[in-house]
């Protein structure tokens, strides 16, 4: 099985860097200058505090970009994602306002979230719904279901909650991290050693790749395509747990629109929405790039907030068009 | 009887009996100066931008393609107008002007799919994305409020029916006039199939592609005039939010395959008409409005598992073996 180790594109490698780590060293560069054009123009943007800073506001965005890669990277979509979020903030607060032990709680909204994405991913894989329509659909069930348990935005008191929400961890150099900045890294590492060296991950590039050729080599397509739901669950839940935190309370409309937020970030990030082509690390640097365009409009002052979403527009473009360059020179 | 729309019809006849049913007054029409009023007018009257949306939508679905950026030219149609109107402008012009930006929009729309060959989901969330800001920016971050009463017509006016029914309905008969009664539906859905054999065999591939999406546009466009209009201003937040999903489903429950090559306008309409009363069921008979989106999805799983392959395939053996 050693032959589908690494993920196969239609692009001949050319001088230098492979083009297929192109799209991800292109993020890294953007990244690189958003941040350095930052530094230059606002006094103070330039500190370890300010990176720290892009990753604990973040920290949800990044877990949740990391289940859409492996979602993406079969050639499926997953539309639930901010939903999930705004589902699993609520079922949290009116778990622990019921007086549910918080481990119980954390418990049962990962469970939840990853049932839904399995429920998903049975409908698409067992009945071969796109995978568009059946998360849309999970999209309006769990939106529907916040409102369920309440319309009301519900505060979060618990004291083992508030706790984690406000401890703080420094590192060297006085820069301070929260601990879901420290819960989304050991998501991406985990994410990472999946993707790269498991049989798992090589099936999930397969099948991005083409589903058909990975299904007649023998791979487990099916299971790999109700896995990627599973995992895309398990991680927006986990991401409404670090935003429950982050915004100590369950709402339902907590997360409106982040779906896109996420699939930008793994599209930026260099991923291929055809599947079979990106990386875990380029979709964070895909969230990091978001944040820092974040950052430098809130440091200029001057700019209102909708800017964010223009310049995202403009990357997202830049970005497809750069992908569809380097797939379109290698192929010919 | 098309088999394709026996679903969608048989859900929407199941929702007017359940009406029939829980509130009998659902039925119940009145003329009013001349004007006539009652439940189903107003599923009519709120189905209008859906519906008018969801019919640019089934084109662009029938060549393998999806708009998601409908709900932000909604957006911006109505900011761009009603800044006009509100900087003293006239109605008409602003319409117009709001209209010609649309069908630019659309441009751009077609010619990432067309000619820079993106996906077109991917190629639409651009838009998606950025358009909000685009019209929040037109109004400056306001709710632009106008008083207008030639705007007013279009969304709020009646004509008999209400103007927006009356707009909706002209555009799916001519729509239906000029895709059927012409070759321009079939090539639509030949695009839909393969794009590049049509090519080859001499169909216009990329014309016809970038005409789709400028047509979805300016649906999309005059809905948003409608809804801005309805309510006499400029939300640019919340002004057509969640519509291409409406729109999407409304084409997939009308039996439009996502998978393109084959489109059904009465299928959208029927689709249309099946999501805004499910919507207003569910006000009528007191269940919390925000619980809809629970209906929503469970119409949509509905609906989507009883067209899927695979159920299809079990029904075909069944037939198979009572034949």
């Amino acid at each position: 099985m050693t032959t589908v180790l690494e993920p196969q594109l239609p692009v001949k490698a050319g001088p230098g860097a492979p083009s297929r780590f192109l799209p991800v060293i292109a993020t890294f560069v953007v990244f690189v200058l958003t941040f350095g054009a930052g530094s230059v123009a606002y006094e103070g943007f330039a500190s370890g505090q300010v990176v720290a800073n892009l990753f604990i506001d973040n920290a949800f965005l990044i877990v949740l970009a990391v289940g859409m890669t492996f979602v993406i990277l079969t050639g499926g979509i997953d539309l639930s994602v901010g939903s999930v979020i705004a589902l699993s903030t609520m079922i949290a607060a009116a778990a622990l306002r019921a007086g549910w032990p918080p481990v119980v709680v954390v418990v049962a909204v990962l469970a939840t979230g990853s049932l839904l994405g399995f429920l998903m991913g049975m409908v698409i894989h067992k009945f071969g719904v796109q995978p568009f329509i059946v998360t849309l659909a999970g999209m309006f069930l769990a939106r529907g279901l916040c409102f369920v348990i309440s319309v009301e935005s519900i505060s979060i008191k618990d004291k083992a909650f508030r706790s984690l929400a406000t401890a703080t961890i420094e590192l060297p150099g006085g820069v301070t991290i929260t601990p879901p900045v420290v819960i989304a890294l050991v998501v991406v590492a985990v994410a990472a050693y999946v993707l790269h060296l498991t049989r798992f991950g090589r099936t999930v590039y397969a099948v991005g790749g083409s589903e058909a050729s990975a299904r007649l080599m023998g791979l487990r397509t099916g299971q790999v395509k109700v896995g990627v739901y599973v995992i895309s669950g398990f991680c927006s839940s986990l991401a409404g747990l670090l935003f429950a935190l982050y915004m100590l309370s369950g709402y339902s409309l907590h997360g409106v629109g982040m779906e896109l937020d996420a699939i930008a970030a793994v599209v930026v990030g260099g991923s291929l929405l055809s599947g079979g082509v990106g990386f875990v690390v380029g979709s964070v640097a895909g969230v990091l790039v978001l944040g820092t365009v974040q950052t430098v409009i809130s440091f200029q002052g001057t700019l209102s907030s909708w800017w964010t979403k223009i310049v995202i527009g403009g990357l997202l473009l830049a970005f497809i068009v750069l992908q569809r360059l380097i797939v379109r020179r290698g192929g010919s | 009887m098309n088999r394709r729309l026996l679903w969608p019809l048989l859900a929407l006849a199941a929702l007017l009996l359940l009406n029939l049913v829980a509130n009998p007054s659902f039925f119940a029409l009145r003329l009013q100066d001349g004007h006539l009023f009652g439940s189903l007018v107003d599923v009519l009257r709120n189905g209008a931008p859906t519906l008018l949306i969801a019919l640019g939508m089934t084109l662009v679905i029938a060549t393998r393609g999806i708009d998601l950026s409908v709900g932000a030219v909604v957006a911006i149609a109505g900011a761009v107008t009603c800044t006009h109107i509100a900087g003293g402008g006239g109605a008409l012009s602003g319409m117009l002007l709001a209209l010609a930006l649309c069908a630019v929009l659309g441009l751009w729309n077609g010619f990432l799919v067309s000619v820079l060959g993106i996906q077109p989901i991917i190629a639409t969330l651009v838009l998606m994305t950025a358009g909000r800001g685009i019209a929040m920016l037109v109004t400056e971050g306001q709710i632009i409020t106008v008083d207008d009463p030639a705007f007013r017509e279009i969304g709020a006016g009646f004509l008999f029916l209400p103007v927006s029914i009356l707009i909706s309905l002209a555009a799916l008969a001519a729509t239906a006039l000029v895709t059927r009664r012409t070759a321009l539906g079939m090539l639509i859905e030949s695009v839909g199939v393969n794009p590049e054999a049509s090519r080859l065999a001499g169909v216009r591939s990329r014309t016809i592609i970038w005409t789709v999406y400028v047509f979805a546009a300016l649906c999309a466009g005059v809905a948003g005039l409608m809804i801005s209009s309805n309510v006499s201003a400029a939300d640019a937040n919340n002004a057509g939010l969640w519509i291409e999903m409406d729109a999407i489903l409304a084409v997939v429950i009308g039996g439009t395959s996502l998978a393109g090559g084959r489109y059904s306008l009465t299928g959208t309409l029927l689709g249309a008409l099946v999501i805004q009363t499910l919507t207003t069921t569910i006000y009528t008979i007191g269940v919390p409005p925000e619980v809809t989106l629970v209906f929503k999805a469970i119409v949509v799983i509905a609906v989507c598992l009883l067209q899927a392959p695979a159920l299809s395939r079990v029904f075909a053996r069944r037939e198979a073996v009572a034949a």
